[in-house]
């Protein structure tokens, strides 16, 4: 059974997903998915063990041996994503039922389910597998259900926030395309590990140029990397709040894995980083990212506007920390992968509480909620502290690496740039808390009581994560570090 | 109680954060949620005082907590520096406690429950300030000292309050995450360490421009030291109730400020690098020009509880001063004025909560004759501006004495005429003030009023802050000897 684990990492939720068809009753089906999930969890949890312990496992789909059967390949790196998305999708999906019932008709519940499994399969089909074309598959798999789920919101605007997404995001899977059927044609081989020893033989090519330069664009879509966000703030505000909680937390957190992979483990550092001046322009976008994004996200008036915003500047940290190429780099970049994963999400399954009892995330329905709301708003203000990089929060843990990493190259210019960028964050958090805690609640509205506890367990489990991941540092730096070492070995 | 000085330095810390749960859940209990307080003030003196007993008998008290990243960990010892700062703020604390307790109730003040809360994690915060043993423990609690007095000031919840909080909170995060964190990385990339250690922490083959450039970004990082052009939100916190004002000017957040300034010039940089940095001298003149520029701007302010707080910033600059000066006799001469600066300046704000309360007056032109009404609360005051100004009998005549002292022995003579015009502005805008309450006739309306002194609680904390002024004056000896303590290593026999 153990020898399998990797393939049921993606097995277990993708049957469970038509399975929910036949159980019905929304209530039923949200148990199953969330057993589906802690599953995942589970077996993610022992896959990273393994990984530790005796490193890379190599798993033959069907008994076919790579080069010709469909590998799945699991070592550090994918492991550790790994474990975060089916961490958070756990986390998150204890308070899905409370959440949709208010959110998602009646009818459509069992159909969400379905699609949030299919998604969450698609996400971990792309960590685990070896395979090129196979990643496309797993791509398309969780986008078309992430387009479906976006469209489930309530809002009218979020049919044409899926649609917008829905161009960009085609956009993005056929450029990867593109670039996985050039390397196909150049080498013959859709194997990862096969594609990383006959690449350099057709390197020079211009061929190989143009199938690089189409993947990590089409990547670069799906990660949101600034200019090329349009779709994500829109897309967290009008999905159902459960769906932005999962997917801030998840999704820019997959194409972070498969820039990574393609670029260090596939082309190789030589080749990404010479032929053409990646470094400074990941620089440039990654910093740009940071200033322009967050100062946007002080002016928007949707708390869920804010923080899709503060998304996107923080994928420009962790670009920032990938531009460095270096050791540090690399590992500030996955730490921060794995922080911003338990900030976003205990900050935006906190919104969904707001959600649920006022019904709206516009900054001036948070009048008044510190009294009464007062633990969904503490965790706003931690979560948003840790936002910050405030010490004793996971924030500031990823802030002090990317800084040591950005100083060990010797740029202190951009040392000071990225703790400039935090206190942009201080001033989009603060809106919130001063309105929550010192504007007297709306004249007229309905007194508005706590969240359930369905909201409060998950969401106070994802903070205590934030200030337990930021005091006691071991796990996460020590999988990181190992993930970042293993990664420039496989690659020089 | 037969605790190890370990546990009580670690209960300093904890006992403050956890005695919030009792305030809150005796929310609704008014006398035991306040009787939590004052328990909890008893008790970190106590442990304070003890712990002070422990260190004069040679004792090495060190705890470690944990280790947040390799090779950096939250762990606290006690030195005499630290020492200083924790017998003041723990004593002071006690004070403030019972004299907010009187002042929250005689206002009926919303929120108390908030507002002790933040007060009680405020205090843990300063201890662990106080008791660090490393630059990122300390950052730590500094930043938890300032997000724990944020809502202190924006208290009453007005749109002035709001705005003078985001002044607050806008200047001193952005300071310390933008310049004092920069610093910290830089430091620790450089010397490998970010422990206090006795003669600095950087090897000698450093490049001096660039750890002279370290140097700024402290001196600018650390924004509670309130040095010129960082000082705004000083006066911005003047919104905050009373008690907040005593707490942050003269206890918990400018000190915190000086003494992390302290801390660094002696302990990461070494007074011996520190005077060859390039960029000491001009920071030392900005430390004076900001001496100066404050104490020009404080004398034209009205607003009493306004010109107090531009005589904080004037202050606070002495103690700047006495760390740049990088000579033994600066360091005593600083250190002590930490602690004469806080009797002082904690006296006059409470005598200006007392004019507040009892004659509801808040500008010193209004102040004419009110000596004849509020003698006690107007003879503390004069007492404790002579402190401020230095001269007996009040003790801040020997900090002022040694800072001088420090400045001819380091030939600052700019720095020296500085001092010396500075006490001579000291004395142009606080003796005005109880000469105005003496020596003025009152308007007609107010003479028939009579004696109205201000509620017994004030009097009772203006008297013991005001006889700690004059022990000091009398009794320097103790304060002294930690503050010669503070560099074990230098000799300071050619200061006597």
């Amino acid at each position: 059974m153990l020898v399998h684990l990797p393939i049921l990492q993606v097995i277990v939720p993708l049957i469970a997903a038509p399975t929910c068809l036949i159980l019905r009753k929304p209530k039923l089906v949200w148990l199953f998915t969330l057993l589906a999930s802690s599953l995942a969890f589970v077996i993610s949890i022992l896959l990273l063990q393994q990984v530790m312990l005796t490193g890379t496992i190599s798993y033959e789909l069907g008994g076919w041996s790579p080069p010709w059967g469909i590998e799945y390949r699991i070592d550090k790196l994918n492991a550790f994503i790994a474990l975060i998305i089916s961490g958070v999708s756990t986390v998150v999906l204890l308070a899905a039922q409370t959440s949709i019932e208010k959110e998602i008709p009646q009818e459509k519940q069992t159909l969400f389910y379905i699609l949030y499994l299919l998604s969450l399969t698609g996400m971990l089909g792309i960590l685990t597998t070896g395979d090129a074309f196979n990643v496309f598959v797993f791509l398309e798999i969780s986008s078309l259900s992430a387009y479906s789920l976006i469209a489930l919101g309530k809002d009218r605007r979020a049919l044409w926030a899926s649609f917008q997404y829905l161009i960009m995001g085609t956009i993005g899977a056929t450029f990867i395309l593109i670039g996985i059927g050039l390397m196909y044609q150049m080498t013959g081989t859709l194997n990862m590990a096969d594609l990383a020893t006959r690449l350099p033989e057709v390197a020079e090519t211009r061929t190989i140029t143009t199938a690089y330069v189409f993947f990590i664009v089409g990547v670069c879509l799906k990660l949101a990397l600034f200019p090329l966000h349009f779709w994500l703030p829109n897309a967290y505000t009008y999905a159902p709040s459960i769906v932005t909680a999962f997917f801030a937390a998840t999704s820019t957190k997959v194409a972070a894995y498969l820039l990574i992979r393609f670029t260090f483990s596939i082309f190789g550092i030589s080749f990404s980083f010479t032929t053409l001046p990646m470094e400074t322009l990941f620089l440039i976008l990654g910093i740009s990212g940071i200033f322009i994004a967050s100062t946007v996200a002080i002016y928007q008036d949707n708390i869920k506007h804010v923080f899709a915003y503060s998304s996107v500047a923080q994928v420009g940290y962790m670009i920032v920390g990938f531009s460095l190429t270096t050791h540090a780099g690399l590992t500030a970049m996955l730490l921060h992968m794995f922080n911003h994963a338990l900030m976003k999400g205990a900050l935006f399954l906190a919104l969904a509480a707001v959600v649920y009892r006022v019904g709206s995330t516009r900054i001036a329905d948070f009048q008044g909620l510190g009294r009464q709301m007062p633990l969904t708003m503490a965790a706003i203000v931690v979560g948003g502290l840790s936002l910050i990089g405030v010490p004793l929060t996971v924030g500031f843990v990823s802030k002090w690496y990317l800084v040591v990493a950005v100083i060990e190259k010797g740029w202190w210019w951009l040392a000071g740039l990225v703790l400039l960028g935090s206190l942009l964050a201080v001033i989009y958090v603060w809106r919130i808390v001063e309105t929550a805690y010192f504007k007297a609640p709306i004249a007229g509205r309905q007194p508005v009581k706590e969240a359930p506890m369905a909201f409060l367990v998950p969401v106070w489990l994802l903070v205590s994560a934030n200030v337990y991941f930021g005091i006691d540092t071991r796990l996460s730096v020590e999988i990181a570090t190992a993930a970042a070492k293993s990664l420039f070995g496989v690659a020089q | 109680m037969n605790l190890s000085l370990e546990t009580l330095l670690q209960l300093c810390i904890l006992l403050p954060i956890f005695s919030t749960i009792g305030i809150v859940a005796l929310r609704r209990h008014q006398n035991l949620r306040e009787a939590v307080s004052i328990f909890t003030s008893l008790f970190v003196f106590y442990s304070v005082v003890s712990i002070y007993l422990g260190l004069q008998t040679g004792e090495t008290i060190s705890v470690h907590w944990l280790q947040i990243l390799p090779g950096l960990s939250v762990s606290f010892t006690v030195e005499p520096l630290g020492m200083i700062f924790a017998l003041i703020a723990s004593f002071l604390w006690l004070v403030t406690i019972t004299y907010a307790i009187g002042y929250m109730r005689g206002h009926n003040e919303d929120n108390q429950t908030r507002f002790y809360c933040c007060f009680a994690i405020a205090i843990g915060a300063v201890m662990g300030v106080a008791f660090a043993d490393n630059l990122l423990t300390l950052f730590i609690f500094y930043e938890v000292l300032t997000l724990s007095t944020y809502p202190l000031v924006t208290h009453a919840g007005t749109e002035a309050a709001k705005k003078g909080g985001r002044t607050y909170l806008g200047i001193l995060l952005g300071t310390s995450i933008a310049f004092f964190l920069f610093a910290i990385l830089g430091t620790w990339m450089i010397a490998g360490t970010l422990d206090f250690t006795q003669g600095g922490v950087f090897p000698v083959d450093v490049d001096t421009t660039l750890l002279g450039v370290i140097l700024v970004l402290f001196i600018f990082g650390i924004g509670k030291a309130a040095i010129m052009p960082f000082h705004r939100w000083l006066p911005a916190a003047m919104v905050a109730p009373t008690p907040v004002s005593a707490l942050l000017h003269a206890v918990a957040v400018v000190k915190a400020g000086v003494f992390t300034v302290m801390k660094v010039s002696v302990l990461i940089f070494g007074i011996d690098l520190l005077s060859i940095l390039p960029t000491t001298q001009p920071l030392l003149y900005l430390a004076g020009a900001t001496v100066l520029l404050a104490s020009f701007i404080a004398m034209r302010q009205d607003n009493l509880k306004a010109r107090l707080a531009y005589s904080t910033i004037g202050q606070l600059g002495y103690i700047t001063i006495g760390a740049l000066l990088a000579s033994p006799i600066g360091v005593i001469g600083g250190s002590m004025h930490i602690a004469m600066h806080a009797f002082g300046k904690i006296t006059l704000f409470f005598c200006a909560g007392a004019i507040l309360v009892a004659a509801h007056k808040s500008k010193v032109s209004q102040l004419d004759g009110l000596g004849r009404r509020m003698p006690i609360t107007m003879a503390a005051f004069f007492i404790a501006s002579l402190g401020i100004i230095g001269i007996p009998p009040a003790g801040g005549t020997w900090s002022k004495w040694y800072l001088l002292m420090g400045s001819m022995d380091t030939e600052q003579w700019t720095i020296l005429v500085i001092l010396l015009i500075s006490s001579l502005l000291n004395i142009a805008y606080l003796l005005p003030i109880p000469i105005r309450a003496f020596l003025y006739k009152e308007s007609p309306a107010n003479s028939a009023l009579g004696v109205k002194e201000a509620p017994l609680a004030c009097l009772i904390a203006i008297g013991i802050t005001t006889l700690a002024t004059m022990a000091l004056f009398i009794y320097p000896a103790p304060l002294y000897e930690l503050a010669s303590s503070i560099l074990q290593t230098t000799s300071i026999a050619h200061g006597q």
